[in-house]
């Protein structure tokens, strides 16, 4: 028996598999059984309602896919009268993600959403489409200060602050949200990219520019995760690029605790099930009993001398 | 095939084609029987060419499969037609249920990299579907006679509707709409059903003023109950204006670009009207099908 449970600050979570905000809905549990899940997380909600950005919101690309959907949200009342409760059906933690434009409306949201049910508050500052500059507050290491030291003083529900990869030294955001008081880093959002149809000579994407997703981008997140747990002493769900067991074990020996999945449901909607169970078998072949002891394990030696490498067996 | 679920291997991009060796969702933790859609691999029984363009693709289909009703689609994973990968699914209506047979068809037209990846399926693969999935076509009791209309490869899509009317005796005219006879699809199978009107681009007959006064007529003979179509946005807009008119209700299926066909992302979205205020609805989870009247164009 592997121990699959990871603990992130106070929440313990049966497996480090949960969904990415964005790319879940209970409407998964048309395929799927959701209680499987180490936690369950919600698509980011704001104050009122919005429509989202004007289709088409998604185009394929090499190595995954580019996404501009704009936060379409029936609003904060409605997510707290209905989601919440439908979500609450099943038995995972539930992570609430909330979206806002200003610090105040951030404070505010954070206070409306962590009175209700759920477990975690995801704050994302960092959504690269709902903004046509593809700005937000996780690009700038004092505005990500601000808004989560705000919201800290606001709640003590566990926050989990997610950050882009689009900040030009996300290290230093990372820092700048531990320090105010975030419980948990998700790293990361999209990167925003932009896809020309050439057939058209028109953006591939209504919105113009979108996030980058899936494979392709695994790489590159995973060298922030790992900068990222350096540099911080919170947890760090990885996001970004998941398709198999790997992938997972690589983000956790990066510095990861848990990690969020969003690409691979779209491409196989039952994926994350099959993670969970083919890490467990992963670990139980490699003779780990805990998973936890993936975290940090990166065999990480200062650069053998060149010529000494050039010498040496492959592998 | 087994009937059991499977996830092909899930989380390997690119083994699309790929048959399974582990299944990697142990049966008995899944509640199977209560889910209504599945990951599934279908073996291919046949997969012609019926025209220059359009493929016919007969599949072997999981029982939960053969559950898909009229207008329902499937998620399906094509094979990739060049070097390169599909990262997304293609969303593809059913052409025909053969529930004695145990089969599903396809009639699709090879337009991009994921149906030209589709069609390189040769007899004896394994094509991985996700469904059945949406919201398909309603029969309601009281109507005897309707009336379908489709347009290119969306003419595909009103084959399992004109089927079950059929079956429920209730009579069909079937309105198909080409650029020439090569490419009416499938009129035999609608003859099946029903009467079938063939009009062409060749001859001018499917100029919308034609296809009008054919609607009109079939009103008049009182032979439209009820309005069905699919696959151009001008009939669509001539028969939501006629249903208004003589208030016969209508169902139109709809595409628009998909990602994960289950709901969550909000990707394939399309307007709708309902009482003069304009919202957005998923294709994938709210329809395909939607009443006419609300649909606002695609």
């Amino acid at each position: 028996m592997v121990d699959m449970s990871v603990k992130i600050g106070a929440v313990t979570l049966k497996n480090p598999i949960m969904p990415a905000s964005g790319c879940f809905s209970t409407d998964l549990a048309q395929v799927m059984d959701l209680n499987r899940l180490g936690a369950l997380v919600a698509k980011t909600v704001s104050r009122e309602f919005r429509t989202g950005n004007p289709p088409p919101r998604a185009a394929e690309v090499e190595g995954g896919m580019i996404n501009s959907i704009g936060l379409p949200t029936k609003g904060i009342d409605y997510f707290l009268q209905h989601q919440v409760p439908d979500y609450k059906r099943f038995t995972p933690p539930l992570v609430g993600s909330i979206s806002a434009t200003t610090i105040e409306d951030f404070e505010a949201m954070a206070r409306d959403v962590a009175k209700s049910a759920i477990d975690v508050l995801e704050v994302n500052i960092s959504c690269p489409t709902r903004d046509p500059k593809g700005g937000n507050f996780a690009l700038h290491e004092e505005h990500t200060y601000n808004v989560v030291k705000l919201i800290r003083a606001t709640t003590d529900k566990p926050m989990w602050v997610k950050l882009s990869p689009n900040a030009g030294d996300v290290v230093a955001v990372a820092k700048a949200a531990e320090r105010a008081g975030a419980d948990a880093l998700v790293v990361s959002n999209t990167i925003l990219g932009l896809k020309i149809n050439t057939d058209t000579f028109r953006p591939a994407i209504g919105n113009k520019f979108g996030g980058l997703s899936g494979p392709g981008i695994k790489p590159i997140i995973v060298r922030m995760v790992y900068q990222c747990a350096k540099a911080v002493k919170i947890p760090i769900i990885g996001c970004g690029g998941i398709v198999k067991v790997e992938d997972v074990v690589e983000y956790m020996l990066a510095g990861a605790t848990a990690v969020m999945i969003g690409y691979l449901t779209f491409r196989n909607p039952t994926g994350m099930v099959a993670i969970i169970d083919g890490l467990e078998q992963w670990c139980a072949k490699r003779g780990f009993a805990r998973v936890a002891d993936l975290t940090g394990a990166m065999i990480d030696e200062a650069p053998m001398e060149t010529f000494a490498a050039a010498a040496a067996p492959i592998g | 095939m087994s009937a059991e679920p499977f996830a092909s291997a899930p989380y390997v991009v690119g083994e699309s084609a790929r048959p399974v060796t582990v299944p990697h969702i142990p049966a008995q933790e899944l509640p199977a029987q209560e889910l209504p859609a599945e990951e599934s691999l279908c073996p291919v029984v046949s997969h012609d060419w019926v025209n220059d363009e359009y493929k016919h693709l007969v599949v072997e289909a999981s029982p939960k499969a053969l559950t898909v009703t009229p207008g329902q689609f499937f998620n399906l994973l094509c094979p990739s037609p060049d070097v390169g990968e599909l990262f997304f699914r293609r969303p593809q209506s059913v052409y025909r249920i053969d529930r004695e047979r145990g089969q599903i068809e396809f009639l699709y037209k090879c337009v991009g990299r994921g149906t030209r990846g589709l069609a390189t399926l040769e007899k004896g693969d394994e094509l991985n579907m996700v469904g059945p999935l949406g919201v398909g076509f309603r029969l309601d009791p009281a109507w005897r006679q309707i009336v379908v209309l489709g347009r290119g490869v969306g003419i595909a899509t009103l084959g399992p509707i004109s089927q079950a009317a059929r079956e429920g005796h209730v009579g069909v005219t079937a309105i198909l709409s080409a650029r020439n006879p090569d490419f009416v699809m499938a009129d035999g199978f609608f003859r099946e059903a029903g009467d079938v009107v063939s009009v062409l681009d060749t001859d001018g007959t499917s100029a919308v003023e034609n296809v009008e006064r054919i609607l009109q007529s079939l009103i008049v003979q009182r032979l439209a109950d009820a309005f069905f179509t699919c696959g151009s946005n001008r009939l669509f807009q001539l028969m939501k204006r006629l249903g208004k008119a003589h208030n016969i209700p209508g169902q139109v299926a709809m595409e628009q670009v998909m990602a994960c066909g289950l709901g969550p992302c909000y990707v394939c979205v399309r307007t709708f009207e309902v009482d003069g205020k304009k919202e957005l609805r998923r294709v994938c989870i709210d329809g395909p099908v939607f009443d006419m009247q609300e649909a606002v164009g695609w």
